[in-house]
C-alpha cells in the first residue's frame, strides 16, 4: 500500500485506529485472526476478552512492537512499523506490568519519560494527583503493585498524547485508586484524547467506554456501545433474586408461562430469563411463598455486560 | 462524569518530540546513576579491578618475563599492571555490566517502555554508551588515583593514545555487551557475560600478556578485543608508543558487533 504524504503530527482526519484483516500467529497458535476494527478519534474503546484472547497482541500490533503476519494497521493514519518514529511521539503506552528500571526512583522514571516529549504535563503535579507525591524517591521495585500501575499510567499520559493504549490500567489497584483512574480516563476522553484500554472489569467498560469490543480466540465476537450490547432483544429482560440455595429451578420454571428459563447462577442467586412482566414477578414470589422461602433483593433489568461477555466467551475457566 | 479534580483541557493533546540532546542527557544520566547505585555493578566495575591492582602490584603471582620496556629498561610492576587493570575495568563495565543490565531491563519491560516513547531507537543505545563512558571515566579516576599512590608513573607522551584506546575500547565492548544482552534471556546473559569476562581475564590477554604465551596463542590473543585493549594501553602508557593496530582491532570488533546487534536486539 502506498503511503500518502503525511504531516509530522499524523493525519488529523485519519481515525485513531483502522485495522483490516489483522492477523498474528505465534508458531501454530493464531493469536489474532483477521480482525477488522475502526475507532474514530476522541473515543474510549474497551477491549474485553478472557486471558489469552488476543488483547495484548492486538495492542502490541498497534504500538508497532509486533509485525502483523497479514492485514494492515493504521494508527492515526500511520503504519506503526514503517512510520514508527513519526507515530511514537503521538501515542502513550501503558504496558502490562513492569516498564521501569527496578532501582529507579518513581519521580526520576517519570521525568525520564517526560524528557522525551515536547510539552509534558507537570511531573510533580501528575505524581501528586495520582497519589505518588510521597514516593518520589522510592525505587520502583519497592512500590506496591497499585503504585507501580499508577506510575506506569503516568508515563503513558505525561507527554499529552493524541492516543493512549492502556493494557489493564486498573489491574491490582484498590477501589479508591480505581475510581481515581476512572475519573482520569473520563477527563482524558473529555479533553479529546482517544483511549484504547483492555480490562477484565465489566463495570469499567460499562461506565467509561463509548464502544466495547469483545474478542475471543483472536476473533471479534461482539462490538458495539455498552447499551447496544446489553439491550439486545427487548424481550430478553431478566429478573434476579436471592433465596435459600438449592431451590428446584425446574419446578419454578413449570410454574411460569411457557418460554421462561430459570437458573441458579451461584448458590442462592437465581435468574429468570424472558420477558419479565408484573404477572411473572408475582408468579415467582407466589411460588417462593408456597415453598416457605422469602425472595430477597429482587431486581428486574436488562442483562449486564458481564452476562453478555460470559454468553459469548463461555463460562469455562481459561487456562 | 464530572471531574472536579481535572480542569477541562488539562490533557488536551499536545504531542511532540522533545529535544534530542535533552533526551540523551536524561537517559544517560539515569543509566549512569543506576549503575553507580547498583551494588553488584560496583563490585564488578571497581572493587574487583581495585583488588587485582593492589594484589598484583604487591604480590608476586604473575609471570615476570616481560617486565621490560621497548627500550630495554626494566618496568616497575605498578606500571605494568595498571594499563592491564584499566583494560579489565573497561571490559567489566562496558561489556559485562552493560550486557547484564540490558538483559534485565528487557526482562522488566524498561527497554520496551523507552522504545514506546519519542526517544529515537538509536538514542536508546547511545544513551547507554554515553553512560558507559561516564562510568569508565570514574573507574579511570579511582583506579588511576590508587595506582598513583602505589607509585604509578605513566609515560605522559602516551596519554592521548591511551584516552583514544579507552574511548574506542568502551564503545567496542559496549557494542559487544548490547549484542549479548539484547538477544538472549536475562539468566543466560548473566551466566554468559560472567563466563566471558572470566575467560578473557585469564586467557584473553589481560592478566597474561601475549608475550608470556606460546606464539600461536599470542597471535589469537592480540586479535581479541581484551588483548588488543590491554596491549594497546601497555604500549601507550609504558612505552609512549602509538597503537594503531590495536585501535583498528577494537574498531573492527565494535563495528561488527554493532552491525550484528542492530539485527538481533529484541525489545523484550
Amino acid at each position: 500500500m502506498s503511503e500518502s504524504p503525511q504531516r509530522a503530527d499524523g493525519d488529523s482526519r485519519a481515525p485513531a485506529l483502522d485495522l483490516a484483516g489483522l492477523t498474528k500467529r505465534f508458531g501454530a497458535t493464531t493469536a489474532v485472526n483477521g480482525i477488522d476494527l475502526h475507532m474514530p478519534r476522541g473515543q474510549l474503546l474497551a477491549l474485553l476478552g478472557p486471558n489469552g484472547a488476543g488483547k495484548t497482541t492486538t495492542i502490541e500490533l498497534c504500538e508497532g512492537f509486533l509485525r502483523p503476519d497479514a492485514g494492515t494497521v493504521r494508527v492515526l493514519g500511520l503504519d506503526p512499523i514503517a512510520s514508527g518514529a513519526a507515530l511514537r511521539p503521538l501515542i502513550g503506552v501503558m504496558p502490562q506490568g513492569g516498564g521501569a528500571y527496578p532501582g529507579i526512583g518513581c519521580a526520576e522514571m517519570l521525568r525520564l519519560v517526560a524528557s522525551c516529549g515536547a510539552n509534558p504535563l507537570d511531573v510533580d503535579w501528575l505524581l501528586d494527583i495520582l497519589g505518588l507525591g510521597a514516593c518520589g524517591r522510592t525505587p520502583f521495585k519497592r512500590l506496591s503493585g497499585g503504585q507501580q500501575q499508577r506510575l506506569s499510567l503516568a508515563c503513558a499520559i505525561v507527554n499529552r498524547p493524541e492516543l493512549v493504549f492502556l493494557d489493564e490500567p486498573t489491574a491490582g489497584m484498590d477501589p479508591q485508586a480505581r475510581r481515581l483512574v476512572w475519573e482520569l480516563l473520563a477527563a482524558l476522553r473529555a479533553d479529546g484524547v482517544s483511549v484504547l484500554l483492555t480490562t477484565h472489569l465489566m463495570e469499567e467498560a460499562e461506565t467509561l467506554a463509548d464502544h466495547v469490543v469483545i474478542i475471543d480466540n483472536g476473533d471479534i465476537v461482539a462490538s458495539g456501545s455498552p447499551t447496544a450490547l446489553t439491550s439486545g432483544d427487548p424481550e430478553n429482560t431478566q429478573m434476579r433474586f436471592r433465596a435459600r440455595a438449592g431451590l428446584d429451578t425446574d419446578l419454578l420454571a413449570a410454574a411460569l408461562p411457557e418460554g421462561y428459563g430459570v437458573r441458579e447462577t451461584s448458590p442462592g442467586s437465581y435468574r429468570v430469563d424472558g420477558s419479565v412482566d408484573p404477572q411473572v414477578i408475582s408468579a415467582v414470589t407466589a411460588w417462593c411463598a408456597q415453598q416457605g422461602v422469602l425472595a430477597e433483593q429482587l431486581q428486574v433489568g436488562k442483562r449486564d455486560l458481564e452476562d453478555v461477555f460470559l454468553e459469548l466467551t463461555g463460562r469455562e475457566l481459561r487456562t | 462524569m464530572t471531574s472536579p479534580r481535572f480542569a477541562p483541557g488539562t490533557f488536551a493533546p499536545a504531542p511532540g518530540r522533545g529535544s534530542i540532546a535533552r533526551m540523551l542527557f536524561t537517559h544517560a544520566r539515569a543509566e549512569t546513576t543506576l549503575t553507580l547505585r547498583h551494588g553488584e555493578q560496583i563490585l564488578l566495575t571497581l572493587l574487583i579491578p581495585l583488588a587485582l591492582l593492589v594484589g598484583l602490584t604487591l604480590l608476586d603471582v604473575l609471570p615476570m618475563g616481560d617486565l621490560l620496556a621497548a627500550d630495554g629498561t626494566t618496568v616497575a610492576k605498578i606500571d605494568w599492571v595498571t594499563p592491564r587493570i584499566l583494560a579489565l575495568a573497561v571490559m567489566s563495565s562496558a561489556f559485562t555490566g552493560q550486557a547484564i543490565s540490558l538483559g534485565f531491563d528487557r526482562r522488566y519491560g524498561v527497554f520496551k517502555r523507552l522504545a514506546a516513547t519519542a526517544l529515537p531507537r538509536w538514542t536508546l543505545v547511545t544513551g547507554r554508551i554515553v553512560a558507559a563512558l561516564v562510568v569508565v571515566v570514574a573507574q579511570v579516576v579511582v583506579l588511576g588515583g590508587v595506582a598513583a599512590l602505589l607509585g604509578w608513573q605513566p609515560e605522559l607522551s602516551g596519554v592521548l593514545m591511551a584516552v583514544l584506546l579507552l574511548v574506542v575500547g568502551t564503545v567496542c565492548f559496549g557494542a559487544l555487551g548490547v549484542l549479548l544482552g539484547g538477544a538472549l534471556r536475562a539468566e543466560i546473559v548473566l551466566a554468559l557475560a560472567n563466563i566471558v569476562w572470566f575467560m578473557l581475564l585469564l586467557a584473553g590477554g589481560i592478566l597474561l600478556a601475549p608475550a608470556a604465551l606460546p606464539d600461536a596463542l599470542a597471535v589469537v590473543v592480540r586479535l581479541l578485543p581484551s588483548g588488543a585493549l590491554a596491549e594497546g594501553l601497555r604500549a601507550a602508557l609504558v612505552d609512549g608508543a602509538t597503537a594503531w593496530t590495536e585501535l583498528g582491532v577494537l574498531a573492527a570488533w565494535g563495528v561488527a558487533a554493532g552491525a550484528l546487534a542492530t539485527r538481533t536486539t529484541k525489545l523484550s
